[in-house]
């Protein structure tokens, strides 16, 4: 029995491991440009999808972020590098304007900088 | 469900089983026992604790986990053990679960409250724009909203009104109270050709100015973006915390797996005590404490100084202050007014003024601009000079009251006479770094105007604080070494790097870079280049664009003594980073082998539900440190102003 156990604790251990650590497709999304501006919606639940986002430069660009989980640690959404905080009320729509003007990638992150996700600017 | 309404729930249907918890030793138990409080935690796991699980489930999908996962797996795990043992007739503990999350919801609702004070400072300069203005359209003075104001907008402002947006004064004068936007305490005296700035307080006098900054160009909402962006900004100490968070959740379930291996297959432990210490790990590890120890304090400290008038523009900066050693100024316009002054009249002073001001009436020369200023504010009726001439490379001549005048420099004196006794003055004029003009009629020197860029008041006060918190003090300056040395001495600065090319400022700033972390003190286009390269830039808000764009850390009020106040604000704020992470740190470091039961063998043990409040402690503690920052004492020398 003990040596069962043991098993398959190990097995979990592995599992995590493996589930949390390795090399996992994460999803991306290309911004479609509509009339004169790019735009992209981001579910956040349990984390954002898409978590890649790609823009193209100097079109002006907005993320509509809606917030399906209940989890105050994803109430806010930070862009450290354009000085966005922006707080997202559960189930509403909240548009993020993003400046394209400089290329790069930028990050951003839950309130508490658990849950991450990638702005790639080209 | 919002967080507090979830807390409510939590707290309501856990009460009786805490109760329960305090009387049992007295022998109360509750009615109904194991199934009562079966149906209690029930109603806890699903309303209040369903979230939970639900994050965490959705982060899992996503091979993501967080504090939810955490919370979830404890609680669920001892929920889901208990109902098996319920079944089975052995010692339930439904209580730890309804605990845990009772505790963890009141950890969060505190939070969500602190974290709402944390970050309240840009909300309180929002509120400072006035909402309406009484704009003058076709003739008539109508009320307009903020918003509807356009750029040359004439607006007038009665006594104790708000003023609306940035401009000039067209008519009228008064006194404006600017501290809510500069942080400056005395009211400042304005009159016709005078900037005002929008989000200020007139005091008794009225005036009507015209409207040159609206919208996002107004110094208010300039200064708003500025601190958003500074408390949202990342500091590098957070790289590593960054780094952490990543793995912890993961690596904390495999640690809590091995706990209760270890427990119940290596000590031979019942099932049920190995869960509980399981459960206690999982439970105590959640990270917020550390992902919120940096975020909160930055937000705090550069509020705090943004309503001092001291803007630093971002965590980087911040971190960079810490280890400054050396301190570069700029000259003009930083230590100095920036504008020659007259600073002594030798010989009767109506009578040298008056000639010089008739003689430099129309002259450009800033040595000009000085007298004439000295002539206004002594409130001088000079005539008017005929008969003009230059005399080349010395001086101008004229004609003054049908007399020969002539004003000019130390050249002249090869062509006139000049008392001994002005003479000798003149020497000590000069070796004070003074320029010196001579008046004179007819053929005969009557008296000498010293004139220089003095010191600001304030710059003496300013280098003294620096200088009793251990720091060199170094100016850089254009002008030659003797000028450079009086000046210095004035103010009591160590070193003077004098004749340095404006191009060559950021050079001999890398120079003092080898020695250590540099701050550049500079406000003029050509001090652009020096307050990027030194490691902390500080740039004087009265400077140019370009310079405030350039520095790490602006100082509206234009006070030199706000260098020292700045470097002690951002040392404070970086300090509370690095305690506030000292101690979310040293709290998992500890927490973590406790509630694994690795000091069980001497007594010290942490039930699930004692993890949970230590948990809600952790972050709890972490924010109100950061808010506390509010509080923190700034040094006396810092608060002269």
């Amino acid at each position: 029995m003990k040596l069962i156990v043991l098993v398959i604790g190990l097995a979990i251990i592995a599992f995590v491991a493996w589930w949390f650590f390795g090399k996992h497709d994460v999803a991306e999304e290309q911004a479609k440009v509509a009339g004169s501006k790019q735009v992209v919606d981001v579910q956040v639940n349990g984390g954002y999808s898409p978590e890649i986002v790609v823009l193209k430069k100097g079109i002006p660009a907005v993320l509509n972020f809606t917030r399906r989980d209940g989890s105050s640690c994803l109430d806010h959404v930070v862009f450290s590098d354009f000085g966005i905080n922006q707080e997202l009320p559960q189930n509403q729509k909240e548009a993020v304007n993003i400046d394209t003007s400089k290329p790069g990638e930028y990050q951003w992150a839950c309130g508490m900088d658990m849950f991450h996700g990638k702005l790639v600017i080209k | 469900m919002n967080v507090t309404n979830r807390f409510w729930v939590s707290l309501i249907f856990s009460l009786p089983m805490l109760i329960e918890m305090i009387l049992k030793p007295f022998g109360w138990m509750l009615p109904g026992g194991e199934l009562t409080m079966f149906a209690l935690t029930t109603i806890v796991m699903i309303i209040a604790g369903g979230p939970f699980i639900k994050t965490a489930t959705a982060a899992f999908k996503k091979h993501h986990s967080n504090m939810d996962t955490l919370v979830a797996i404890g609680t669920s795990t001892a929920y889901i053990y208990s109902v098996y043992a319920m079944l089975t007739h052995q010692p339930v503990f439904f209580e730890s679960a309804a605990f845990v999350v009772t505790f963890v919801l009141l950890g969060q609702v505190f939070e969500e409250r602190m974290r709402n004070n944390a970050s309240n400072a840009v909300e309180k300069l929002v509120n400072l724009q006035a909402k309406d203005a009484e704009v003058i359209r076709d003739g008539k003075p109508v009320k307009v909203p903020v918003s509807e104001i356009v750029l040359g907008d004439l607006i007038r402002v009665r006594p104790g009104e708000k003023i609306a947006v940035d401009g000039q004064i067209v008519e009228g004068s008064s006194t404006i109270d600017e501290s809510m936007v500069t942080g400056e305490s005395m009211p400042t005296n304005k009159k016709v050709g005078d900037s005002v700035v929008g989000a200020t307080v007139n005091g008794t006098g009225a005036f009507t100015f015209k409207a040159t900054k609206i919208g996002k160009n107004t110094m208010l909402s300039q200064i708003v973006a500025l601190v958003k962006k500074a408390q949202n900004s990342h500091a590098p100490i957070q790289g590593l915390t960054d780094k952490v968070a990543n793995i912890f959740v993961p690596v904390v379930i495999m640690v809590a797996v091995l706990t209760f291996l270890i427990w119940y297959v290596f000590i031979g432990a019942s099932i049920a005590s190995s869960l509980i210490f399981a459960v206690s790990v999982v439970v105590i590890a959640c990270p917020c404490a550390l992902g919120l120890a940096t975020p909160t304090a930055l937000m705090v400290g550069t509020g705090r100084s943004a309503r001092m008038g001291i803007l630093i523009k971002n965590g980087e900066v911040l971190e960079a202050v810490n280890d400054v050693k050396t301190v570069i100024f700029d000259k003009t316009g930083t230590i100095t007014v920036g504008k020659p002054q007259v600073t002594d009249v030798i010989g009767d002073t109506s009578t040298v003024l008056k000639i010089a001001a008739s003689l430099e009436a129309s002259s450009e020369h800033p040595l000009a601009a000085a007298i004439m200023k000295k002539a206004k504010d002594d409130d001088l009726k000079f005539t008017k000079a005929t008969n003009f001439k230059a005399i080349q490379g010395k001086g101008v001549e004229a004609t003054v009251a049908g007399k020969h005048a002539f004003v000019g420099n130390e050249k002249l004196l090869a062509d006139v006479a000049i008392q001994a006794e002005i003479r000798s003055k003149m020497t000590t004029l000069q070796k004070e770094a003074k320029t010196v003009v001579f008046v004179g009629q007819e053929n005969q020197v009557i008296g000498l105007i010293a004139i220089q860029d003095a010191p600001k008041k304030t710059s003496k006060a300013a280098i003294h604080a620096l200088k009793s918190r251990g720091l060199k003090t170094v100016m850089l300056t254009g002008d030659n070494e003797a000028v450079a040395r009086a000046v210095a001495d004035q103010v009591g600065i160590d070193q003077v790097v004098a004749d340095v090319l404006p191009s060559d400022k950021a050079d001999q700033v890398r120079s003092f870079q080898t020695t250590g972390r540099v701050a550049f003190v500079g406000d003029g286009i050509n001090d652009a280049p020096a307050l990027s390269t030194a490691d902390v830039g500080i740039a004087m808000g009265s400077g140019t664009d370009i310079a405030i764009e350039s520095g790490g850390i602006v100082l509206v009020k234009n006070d030199l003594r706000d260098v020292d106040r700045a470097l002690e604000l951002s040392r404070k704020t970086f300090n509370r980073i690095k305690l506030n992470l000292f101690w979310a740190f040293v709290y998992n470091v500890l927490g973590i082998p406790v509630a694994a039961g690795v000091f069980y063998f001497i007594g010290l043990t942490l039930s699930p539900e004692l993890a949970g409040l230590a948990m809600a402690l952790s972050s709890l503690s972490v924010v109100t440190s950061s808010v506390l920052l509010n509080k923190a004492k700034l040094t006396p020398s810092a608060q002269i102003a």
